[in-house]
């Protein structure tokens, strides 16, 4: 099952890739506020059942993908 | 007596030569440990050097974490031994949870690479017993990533229970929480630093500043193996 978590700077917490990144934004003339960096990390799980697929994938995350102190996840399920 | 202190090299470290190298001009048999080894020597103290193991992969300190020299680091700081975090080492200390909080990308998005000046907070741990109360110390520090990050409320818990073992003095090179330039665990026996106390240990190179903390760490050693004796 081919699965994206999305890991993002948590609300509130200061993003200074973001600032840097809104700030060239802005400079070439787009009007943008609010801009965020994370990533996306794009994983192939073996397992046929979305409901246990999901489980361990938040497994993953809180023992790896994300560290909670500092980043929120998100788990998307695609279907194959 | 000499203090035994291993130091663990994981793929990626860069300063775990230069710690050997402080360390035996210190007076203490540095004993090299690779990261795979799942048992460590037979030791006084442990030292995590700087450098970007793994890469900084995912995020700094969050791959070593699960080498298997770690997992006998965790044993060992759990049994009371003194674990010394230099830079990747803080980093790696945080993300194994031994020590609290996060370290992220400087405010300035910039490298820094320079002395700092410090103010040691506490002089009654292991890592700082050659220090003065308020004495200002000038270590460098060469890091992309050494914001320390802690929300009100750990930051609170962690004045409250004397945690902050070293602070920025005057200038903060990275935007920590709480000019936070060094922590130490509530036990006591686990530190974590951004500066490089390695690296300054010769006046030929700056300053000697750093061999008061590395000094501190192997006077604790001696003063460990005279007690169980």
């Amino acid at each position: 099952m081919k699965i994206s978590v999305l890991v993002r700077p948590k609300q509130g917490i200061l993003d200074p890739q973001g600032e840097a990144v809104e700030g060239a934004l802005r400079k070439l003339g787009f009007e943008v506020s609010e801009a965020r960096v994370g990533r996306v990390i794009d994983l192939e799980v073996a397992s046929g059942n979305a409901e246990d697929a999901r489980t361990k994938v938040d497994e993953m995350c809180h023992k790896l993908l994300a560290n909670p102190l500092i980043e929120s996840y998100e788990i998307e399920l695609h279907d194959a | 007596m000499t203090p035994r202190v291993a130091v663990i090299t994981f793929p990626g470290s860069q300063d775990d030569r230069d710690a050997v190298l402080a360390l035996t001009e210190l007076g203490a048999e540095a004993v090299p440990v690779w990261h795979a080894s799942e048992e460590l020597p037979t030791v006084g103290a442990v030292v995590l050097p700087g450098g970007f193991s793994y890469g900084d992969y995912l995020r700094a300190g969050a791959l070593a974490r699960f080498s298997p020299a770690m997992e006998a680091v965790a044993r060992f700081a759990d049994e009371g031994g003194l674990v010394l975090g230099i830079c990747n080492g803080f980093q790696i200390l945080c993300e194994a949870g031994l020590l609290p909080g996060a370290l992220r990308a400087n405010i300035s998005l910039s490298f820094v690479c320079r002395d700092v000046a410090l103010r040691v907070e506490r002089t009654d741990t292991p890592f700082t017993s050659r220090c003065l109360p308020g004495q200002k110390l000038v270590i460098p520090v060469k890091h992309g990533e050494g914001c320390w990050y802690g929300d009100e409320d750990l930051v609170a818990e962690l004045e409250e229970s004397s945690q902050i073992l070293l602070r920025y003095h005057e200038e903060n090179p990275n935007g920590s929480v709480g000019d936070v330039a060094g922590l130490i665990s509530r036990e006591g026996n686990v530190v974590g630093l951004m500066p490089h106390p390695e690296h300054a240990v010769d006046p030929l190179l700056g300053s000697p500043d750093g061999a008061l903390i590395l000094a501190s760490m192997l006077d604790a050693v001696r003063e460990r193996a005279t007690v169980s004796v």
